[in-house]
């Protein structure tokens, strides 16, 4: 294992589309966030969370007030590198202990409702 | 004497002395559980067959003459979201509520081997998420000095059992000051250890690059006596820092004289309790009649602390969570109602459109995942799991994610300045003492700047230790917080170590009023 | 120009690489296993589990990366890759997303269609991710729910991503050898795409010839092609059908999302898949329970120095030292180092690479290909066919023989001398065969005339006696010695 210091964890070649964050967000917006989370949220719960989230964004907009043009992103408190394990076949579980916390399973596998293709 | 009242170092000298058994100590301890714990609500498991059982096996080691490890005999909690392969692991969530992992996490097998005695699961805000023990989805825990208010969080179990003399020694776990400001809230130490001191495997992730493992006692050398077992390289964690533990409980001896403390005076006054300030001013005393020079300090970024931590634990978190899907492990949604209601809005779709659904029905495997989650996290858990979401999203990620990371480099570099300049930190842990249940529920973003003065240490990767250096006029605790350098928990121990000489406020214990009133179930739920 | 457009293609390989034990942990990753049996917390994603990386996959990536001529990242890292899917149990895969560990790199390829008849196919990137398990449905049994099998989950699994620099399917086909053929003399990768060791996803356009100039179509993400057989008729079917839909629509690359369709083996067509807007906002972030990798200059000269001799040097070497064709020496190379290290030996021992090849090629592969067996199971050392296609070379035994021979020595075990003892195959002199000649010569005026005549053809006649007289003479050296004596009576 080696350290190093100021390890480059985000690449310059790096480019995502950015837009200006918005102070609030919208229903839309969080019914958007709420598919990509897999959550399910009702109608209320969508205004509800609309306006926290809006409240808590407008808090973060602090974030803005520094420049940091010229600061390497922190990904990680640490400064390891090169941490490996050997290439060594060790037991696993028995398909019974694998099994046992699945909520539905047939014995030999973990099931799901069909999933044919992308979802 | 109550057995209760001794701190664990106090404990193994009578064990080694054979004036008190393990069985003995382990019966008194689980008495008190017992008597107060359906109030308290500290434990959400509690094994008194397998600790008994455990109890006995130690004495009879002992009486042989057999060698037994650092920890023999004592009775030790572990935190709700760390795996043990006996005990249900829940997370204090309605998710993983039957969740039994095939396997203990690293610091529970480096505890059995030592020879301690774990005795239940403490309670927690679930997964971790939350500074006061009302986010669990088994109810809240109640400060053991006054049972109308928060014992912190989300270790709020594991300082709450401590406090109010049900176990001497406790794991717990902090992400965003979850160890210290409970500590602070109860009247016990607390250490959070620096980034990769203690094995993060078995520790159910909350946000991988800020959570650590660490040991809350009633004394700094309880807390010392802990952190030798629990610290130490793990093959099994890639963030495990290889090489050796110092003896820190035989390093405490050693007083810690001539060096600088640095007063992070922006932490004081406006904004913090008067009682905290004025209990912090007077600490910073006692360090300088030790012998140790304190000047005020400023740490520059400070202020951006709590944004900057919320996005970035929370992005993590969006990630870590993923996993509780209901399909491996974990809650499911009842799927018959599921399809049922899946039948119902497909017909609604199909004669009325967006008319009638704000969006088109999802194929059952999504909507399993979503009403399985739905069902099974908790509020805040979910309003954090959006959060994340949201700041790693295409559109938001260099807005907020990046942005954070960039000001986490900024609160890291203040720190690195401010320890070439001083041996360690020192500061409130909390800017109020414990509030009443129920008084911030309502008000996530208050609840957040809560955390302002503890996760900066988290967000640096430094060590931290909270301990009591005062009361409020209404009996309080009030919590002193120490931060040091990577690696120098030694440093911190010695510090505590040696106000604790000077101080008795680690030798209060909860008012026998409040602990009747808990005992007698009067405490008054809001 | 003869086709109307051009065809413009650029593939994503994924490859499993050849470790004991999965990336993150120790359970097994062989192939066949009953379902769910070689998993552990770690490749399940238990709540409160930690990846550690196996270093024999990372040496097995770079490994890789150095024989694709790419460069290595002297610092690389592991990111997250959120989405949601049943055989992918933390819901997010372990990837590499802005700093890869390799990059820039190309693979030099043979194509026919290209001018000087190779091609350099530039790769993008290589870099180092978890596979997922499998979902199965069947349809058939009418079951409703699908099934899940983790044993797969988490074994080492190299994405390589070429520039869009194939032209035609048929290239692509030749690519997807070379590189597999590549990836097996590392001995990184079986590549068996059977066993989903190597799958295959392609992006495909075409750029149409207009008055105005090429215009380049709507680019298609081709999945689900399972052989490479597969793939270029996947391939041209896909080009064929952009075309016809360029000739009725006119839209033209950026004017309508990218698609992606499935290749329908048994129909022989593309279809659309279903994707969803958000599926593609994957939210990458590093990885935070791992740590990253540094590699040295020095490491990297160690590896490079440990590739050993690749395809393509080694056909040019074949060609070089062996005088073999373009044809043969890829024939041989294809089968992989053993029959190569066989072929040399033989070459070597009997003194000519062209005969040592045909032998190869014509018999020791058919024996394999019958037997599906490896050269390993060959029956005859090369030492010892090198004795036989020695006598062959010096004319001291013909082909025909040979063959004999070379049939018995595969049954019995025995060497080329005493296949031919046993065989009762004698020896007959240069000067025996003289005199057999003259002999027949004397005899047969009227075929000697017919010869003269120019009728070689009637060579033969004697040729048949010399064997009715002597069955161990070599057809071929009485045609010859007799063709010689009669030239000498004019």
């Amino acid at each position: 294992m080696r350290s190093l210091a100021g390890s480059p964890w985000f690449g310059t070649a790096r480019k995502r589309r950015g837009v200006v964050p918005q102070m609030s967000i919208a229903p839309e917006e969080v019914r958007k966030v709420a598919l990509l989370a897999r959550l399910l949220l009702s109608e209320d719960e969508v205004a509800e969370m609309a306006t926290q989230l809006s409240r808590i964004l407008a808090y973060m907009e602090v974030l803005r007030s520094v420049d940091t043009s010229q600061v390497e992103p922190m990904a990680h408190p640490l400064e390891l590198v090169n941490v490996f394990r050997d290439d060594k076949v060790r037991p696993g579980l028995a398909r019974e202990e694998a099994l046992k916390n699945a909520p539905k399973h047939d014995g030999e596998c973990y099931l799901v409702p069909a999933v044919l293709g992308p979802v | 004497m109550d057995i209760t009242d001794l701190t664990a170092c106090e404990l193994i000298a009578q064990l080694e002395q054979r004036q008190l058994s393990s069985s003995e100590i382990v019966d008194a301890f689980l008495y008190r559980i017992k008597h107060l714990d359906s109030r308290l609500g500290a434990f959400l498991h509690v094994d008194e067959e397998q600790a008994r059982r455990r109890a006995a096996e130690v004495d009879r080691r002992r009486q042989a003459g057999e060698k037994v490890g650092p920890l023999a005999g004592l009775p030790i909690a572990i935190k709700d979201n760390i795996c043990t392969c006996d005990q249900k692991t829940t997370c204090a969530s309605k998710i993983l509520a039957n969740f039994q992992p095939p396997f203990d996490a690293t610091i529970v097998r480096r505890i059995r081997e030592a020879d301690g005695i774990i005795v239940g699961k403490t309670n927690l805000d679930e997964f971790g998420m939350g500074g006061s023990n009302e986010l669990s989805a088994f109810g809240p825990v109640r400060n053991p000095w006054d049972p109308d208010r928060v014992p912190g969080g989300s270790s709020g179990g594991a300082a709450a059992a401590l406090a109010a003399g049900m176990v001497p020694l406790s794991v717990g776990s902090d992400t965003g000051g979850s160890i210290r400001q409970p500590a602070a809230l109860c009247g016990v130490t607390g250490l959070k250890p620096t980034y990769g001191r203690v094995s993060r495997f078995g520790l159910v992730a909350y946000a991988s690059s800020l959570d650590q493992i660490g040991p809350l006692g009633r004394t700094a050398e309880d807390v010392a006596l802990l952190l030798e077992v629990l610290a130490g390289h793990d093959p099994r964690d890639s963030t495990s820092v290889p090489g050796g533990v110092p003896p820190y409980r035989q390093l405490l001896n050693n007083r810690p004289e001539g060096i600088r403390l640095g007063l992070l005076v922006d932490q004081l006054g406006q904004g913090v309790d008067e009682e905290i300030t004025q209990a912090i001013s007077e600490a910073a005393k006692v360090f300088e009649r030790l012998g140790m020079p304190v000047i005020e300090i400023g740490l520059p970024h400070h202020h951006l602390a709590v944004a900057c931590y919320y996005i970035i634990a929370t992005s993590e978190a969006s990630s870590n969570l993923a996993r509780y899907d209901g399909v491996h492990f974990g809650y499911r949604t009842d799927e018959r109602a599921m399809e049922e209601e899946l039948a119902q809005e497909r017909r609604l779709w199909a004669e009325k459109g967006l008319a009638a659904l704000p969006e088109e029905p999802d194929p059952p495997i999504v909507r399993l995942y979503r009403k399985s989650r739905a069902e099974g996290f908790g509020p805040e858990v979910k309003r954090r799991i959006m959060l994340g979401t949201y700041a790693l999203s295409a559109g938001y990620y260099e807005a907020y994610y990046l942005q954070a990371a960039k000001v986490r480099r900024l609160i890291r570099a203040d720190y690195d300045q401010a320890f070439s300049q001083v041996a360690a930190l020192i500061g409130p842990v909390t800017p109020t003492p414990a509030f009443r249940l129920g008084e911030k529920i309502q008000d996530p973003l208050a609840m957040y700047l809560f955390d302002a003065f503890t996760v900066g240490a988290n967000l640096a990767g430094i060590c931290a230790l909270a301990l009591p250096c005062g009361q409020t006029r209404s009996g309080l605790p009030i919590g002193l917080q120490l931060q040091g350098p990577p690696f120098a928990e030694h440093v911190l121990l010695q510090l505590a170590y040696w106000f604790q000489k000077e101080t008795d406020w680690h030798r209060r214990r909860p008012p026998l009023t409040a602990l009747d009133r808990i005992a007698a179930g009067r405490g008054d739920t809001p | 120009m003869e086709k109307p457009y051009e065809i413009v293609i650029g593939l994503e390989v994924h490859v499993q690489l050849l470790t004991r034990s999965k990336l993150f942990c120790g359970c097994s990753t062989e192939f066949g296993a009953p379902p769910n049996t070689q998993t552990c917390p770690v490749c399940i994603g238990m709540p409160g589990v930690l990846p550690v990386m196996n270093r024999h996959a990372f040496e097995l990536a770079l490994k890789t990366a150095c024989a694709l001529n790419c460069e290595i990242a002297p610092f690389t890292k592991w990111d997250r890759k959120n989405y949601y899917y049943p055989d992918l149990p933390k819901n997010y895969q372990i990837s590499q997303y802005d700093l890869p560990f390799s990059r820039n790199g190309y693979l030099e390829i043979r194509s026919p269609e290209a001018e000087g008849g190779r091609r350099r196919i530039g790769i993008i990137r290589v870099h180092l991710e978890e596979d997922a398990g499998k979902s199965m449905h069947d349809e058939k049994a009418g079951r409703a729910d699908s099934r899940i099998d983790l044993n797969r989950a988490g074994t080492p699994l190299l994405e390589i991503v070429t520039r869009p620099d194939l032209r035609s399917p048929t290239e692509a086909k030749v690519f997807l050898q070379e590189l597999k053929l590549l990836l097996n003399y590392l001995g990184v990768s079986d590549c068996n795409m059977q066993e989903g060791s190597l799958r295959v996803d392609a992006n495909i356009n075409i750029r149409v010839n207009t008055p105005d100039g090429p215009v380049p179509t709507p680019i298609v993400e081709v999945k689900n092609m399972n052989s490479f057989r597969a793939v270029e008729r996947a391939l041209a079917y896909e080009a064929e059908r952009q075309y016809q839909e360029f000739l009725q629509t006119g839209k033209r690359l950026g004017e309508v999302p990218k698609q992606t369709r499935g290749w329908d083996d048994e129909a022989e067509v593309t279809r659309p898949q279903r994707t969803k807007e958000e599926s593609s906002d994957y939210r990458y972030f590093p990885e935070p329970d791992l740590v990253p990798v540094v590699v040295t200059e020095a490491e990297i000269a160690r590896i490079r120095a440990s590739l050993g001799e690749l395809p393509a040097a080694l056909r040019e070497r074949l060609e070089r030292s062996y005088g073999l064709t373009a044809y043969d020496s890829d024939v041989l190379v294809s089968q992989g180092r053993p029959v190569v290290d066989y072929f040399e030996v033989l070459a070597q021992r009997c003194g000519e690479g062209k005969l040592a090849a045909n032998w190869v090629q014509q018999e020791v592969l058919r024996y394999l290909n019958e037997k599906q067996v490896g050269i390993e199971s060959f029956p005859i050392p090369a030492e010892r066919l090198a004795e036989l296609l020695a006598m062959i070379r010096e004319r001291t035994l013909d082909t025909r023989r040979g063959r004999e021979v070379f049939a018995r020595m595969l049954t019995t075990g025995e060497t080329a001398t005493e296949a031919l003892a046993a065989l009762g195959f004698v020896d007959v002199s240069d000067e025996e065969i003289h005199a057999l000649c003259r002999k027949l010569i004397a005899e047969n005026p009227k075929t000697v005339a017919d010869v003269k005549a120019g009728k070689i053809k009637a060579v033969g006649g004697l040729v048949g006696q010399a064997k009715k007289i002597n069955p161990h003479v070599d057809p071929a050296k009485v045609r010859e010695v007799c063709l010689r004596l009669i030239g000498e009576l004019a």
